[in-house]
């Protein structure tokens, strides 16, 4: 059986590529998942404020991933739960395992990626001290939680302010833990405001900017960290220590694609950013291996990671009935100062349109982005804000396309007079 | 002057709330964040998510929540009325657990299909 499209991963960027690439006429469509249900990570995020730009109006994550998974009834897509992907190929076969069906290799035309990401844990931040049980990733807090239901601890100190920390930090809270403290290395939170707001101001939690956990103490089971304000140059500066009795540590200290099926495959993944390199329709190195959602790069709402998605799922049909787009006269996107995290980092010159993500890499008041070829500005959007933990984004049109007369353009982030 | 992060959306605008002058907000982009910035100085609000048990094997927790924002001091009440809830399954998404909390005329929902 040769499918049209084989997805590997049944969360929110899986399901819309599917559903996407049903749409634009393909029929043998697979999505293979790891869990025992579709919608990825979104089931075990209970609290709300998904779908404000997609559904306008505020989802809980169940509800955000239910619409789609009831959107896939009568379309003909086939999903393949409790099964876990081994090895995709350049020449698009998929090895999977299950223990219904055992080791198979499936066959497709097209195939997207969309396997999301993953935390990052105690080991990749080097935290001194013992190793007792009670240090967690908040992620993994979350799903004992709200899926297994066993709680996790009694008294919390969360590190890192990313906003799975700071849900946590409230869902806790409500749990009738005691969350001490929510301690962050940067001096700014990770997070979004809302949550600031929402999850550590409306239940007292002090937040600790420009601190970090300097030791964790314990034999078991955690019995007390320290945390210490640290300089400019992150390091801990002494005097400044202050001991907490908890018996949990929560981390939400970022998060990483995850991309060893890729990295397997021999597709190209960028150093910097640890995320598939993508072209503007979401193609990767490989012809017709598509890739979306978090395993490209970490998004801050699942909103954006749909409608990627849905670009990934169109392209895999276009590409199924239509053939490969042309790789030559390419344009490059480079990042200038301050920018990084560029998506894509190529533009087809036959796109119609392309959308172009980044990150700035320090806080900018009033400022301006600029896409300049050589030094013709093709687009000039002026900002009241921007900060690292929220995704800009450019869309330049298919006349600015065709403006185009180098094959490289760069995109600058500036301050510039209000 | 009340200084205020609207958290309706994540947008996250910065709202200011004129207490001596009739609540008036400015900073808000939306008609929603005038409503918050208004309501979160006079009688501040939020909805509340969490889970019940349920008699399924696989799916021992259904996620609920309040499908609409109560009082902010209820939180912790209404979070203690589901401890004793154990659903029956199958439960569906928009199915009430808990009618009409406070007599706000808000109810708990389930928001997972659990069969």
């Amino acid at each position: 059986m040769m499918y049209d499209l084989i997805v590997v991963g049944g969360g929110p960027a899986g399901l819309a590529a599917a559903l996407a690439a049903n749409e634009k006429g393909l029929s043998k469509i697979l999505i293979i998942e790891r869990d025992s249900q579709l919608g990825g990570i979104l089931n075990q995020c209970i609290h709300n404020g998904f779908g404000l730009h997609y559904f306008k109006e505020e989802l809980t994550g169940p509800e955000y991933a239910g619409r789609f998974i009831e959107m896939l009834e009568g379309t003909g897509i086939e999903a393949m739960t409790d099964t876990m992907v081994l090895d995709v190929t350049q020449d698009k076969k998929v090895h999977c395992i299950n223990p219904e069906k055992g080791y198979q290799v499936l066959e497709a035309k097209s195939i997207v990626l969309a396997m999301g990401c993953r935390e990052r844990t105690r080991g990749a931040i080097s935290i001194p001290g013992t190793r007792p049980a009670g240090v967690l990733t908040a992620g993994a807090a979350q799903r004992f939680v709200n899926i297994e239901g066993h709680m996790v601890g009694k008294k919390v100190v969360i590190l890192g302010s990313g906003d799975i920390g700071l849900i946590m930090a409230r869902r806790m809270t409500l749990e009738g833990a005691k969350v001490l403290a929510c301690v962050e290395v940067m001096p700014y939170s990770g997070g979004l405001q809302r949550n600031i707001v929402q999850c550590l101001n409306d239940f007292d939690i002090p937040l600790f900017l420009s601190h970090t956990i300097i030791d964790i103490r314990g034999k078991e089971r955690v019995e007390g960290v320290t945390i210490a304000e640290v300089g400019p140059d992150r390091r801990p500066i002494k005097g400044t220590e202050i001991d907490f009795d908890c018996d949990t540590v929560l981390l939400s200290v970022g998060l990483i694609p995850e991309n060893e099926l890729t990295r397997n495959a021999g597709i190209d993944i960028d150093p910097k950013t640890n995320g598939v390199v993508v072209w503007e329709n979401m193609e990767t190195s490989v012809p017709g291996i598509f890739a979306s959602g978090n395993v490209v790069h970490v998004h801050d709402l699942v909103d954006y990671v749909t409608g990627e998605s849905q670009k990934a799922g169109r392209a895999a049909a276009e590409y199924v009935k239509q053939g490969v787009r042309s790789r030559e006269h390419a344009i490059s996107v480079k990042e200038g100062k301050d920018v990084g995290f560029i998506v894509p980092l190529k533009i087809h010159r036959e796109a119609m349109d392309a959308e172009i993500f980044f990150r700035v890499r320090r806080i900018f008041e009033t400022s301006a982005i600029t896409v300049k070829d050589g030094d013709k500005v093709l687009a000039h959007l002026k900002r009241a804000h921007m900060a690292p933990g929220e995704m800009e984004r450019v869309r330049l049109s298919r006349a600015l396309l065709d403006a185009i007369d180098g094959d490289e353009i760069t995109v600058y982030a500036e301050e510039v007079e209000a | 002057m009340i200084d205020l992060i609207c958290i309706t959306c994540p947008r996250g605008c910065h709202l200011k709330v004129d207490e001596e002058n009739g609540y008036e907000v400015t900073g808000n982009s939306c008609p929603r964040g005038k409503e918050y910035g208004y309501n979160e100085v006079t009688n501040p609000k939020r909805v509340v998510t969490s889970t019940v048990k349920t008699d399924s094997e696989d799916y021992p927790r259904c996620p609920v929540k309040t499908n609409g924002a109560i009082p902010k001091e209820k939180m912790f009440e209404a979070m203690a009325l589901l401890e004793d809830v154990v659903l029956k399954t199958p439960v569906h998404h928009g199915d009430i657990i808990i009618k009409n909390l406070f007599d706000t005329g808000i109810d708990f929902v389930a928001t997972k299909d659990v069969l």
